[in-house]
């Protein structure tokens, strides 16, 4: 059986899920981060995999996929730097902890 | 073809295992070791989709950067002795995540693709840097890039800079 399109998106769904499922369930703020990387990680697989079956010529996806690696970079910085500013504030990183915006 | 469907199912299968240890495990350390092999395994899909530029990319600043990023939060807050618990919301989750999945499934499957038969550019990556810095390319997005790069850094250096 050869490998299409159908089987790289379907990889990235369930990549995608399983970064969904840490981000909503756990309650370390370094872990939710990392499954937040794991998401944009498999949005990137989808962009390439329609890059390379839909538009093999346009390269469209693929400059997508760089921008969205520009702005994961981007992000790791900052929620890396919020996360230590709020440990040296609260010495905790508990995401249920953290609540004092909640109303 | 027929090692370019071994290669594929061995990466994917490796990938998928890999992101449910770093939602699995217990131990934070372990979990960002893991996340490192998700990346570098995803680094080889991007080489089956023949994105090369990507994958080389891919390992430098995900496996090269964020992941030393990651890893450097995890030791300077000593939260991993309190590992990876999750909090009440986990079966809720759990059931939005598959019904997600379930979602994403059914309309990947049920829909169909204009699948183009061309072969992919090669090499990919003069291709690619005509595309991003070409005349009517996205040079405007790569410069609007390096100058959300540059907030980020010094957002970064502000936010854990002390005040004195």
């Amino acid at each position: 059986m050869t490998i299409g399109l159908n089987h790289y998106l379907i990889l990235s769904a369930v990549l995608f899920t399983i970064g969904l499922y840490g981000v909503l369930s756990k309650r370390n703020a370094i872990i939710i981060l990392m499954c937040i990387e794991i998401m944009l990680n498999a949005v990137n697989i989808a962009m390439a995999a329609f890059s390379r079956y839909i538009v093999p010529g346009e390269l469209t996806g693929q400059v997508f996929a760089i921008f969205i690696l520009v702005v994961a970079a981007a992000e790791a910085a900052v929620g890396v730097a919020i996360i230590m500013r709020i440990y040296r504030n609260r010495q905790t990183i508990d995401a249920d902890k953290i609540d004092l915006m909640k109303w | 073809m027929i090692g370019q469907s071994i290669s594929f199912w061995i990466l994917a299968v490796v990938s998928v295992v890999a992101a449910l240890l770093v939602v699995s495990l217990q131990n934070v350390f372990r979990a960002a070791l893991a996340l490192i092999l998700c990346f570098l395994v995803i680094a080889g899909i991007y080489i089956l989709l023949s994105a090369e530029f990507l994958a080389v990319v891919q390992i430098l600043i995900y496996v090269g950067a964020i992941s030393v990023i990651i890893i450097l939060a995890i030791m300077m807050t000593r939260e991993f002795q309190h590992g990876s618990p999750t909090n009440k919301l986990r079966v809720p989750a759990l059931l939005v995540a598959i019904i997600f999945l379930g979602i994403v499934l059914f309309a990947v499957t049920n829909t169909t693709w204009h699948i183009s038969g061309a072969g992919p550019v090669v090499p990919v990556t003069n291709a690619l840097a005509d595309k991003l810095f070409g005349g009517g390319g996205y040079i405007l997005p790569v410069e609007i890039a390096g100058l959300l790069l540059l907030a980020a850094v010094i957002g970064a250096i502000i936010l854990v800079r002390d005040r004195k």
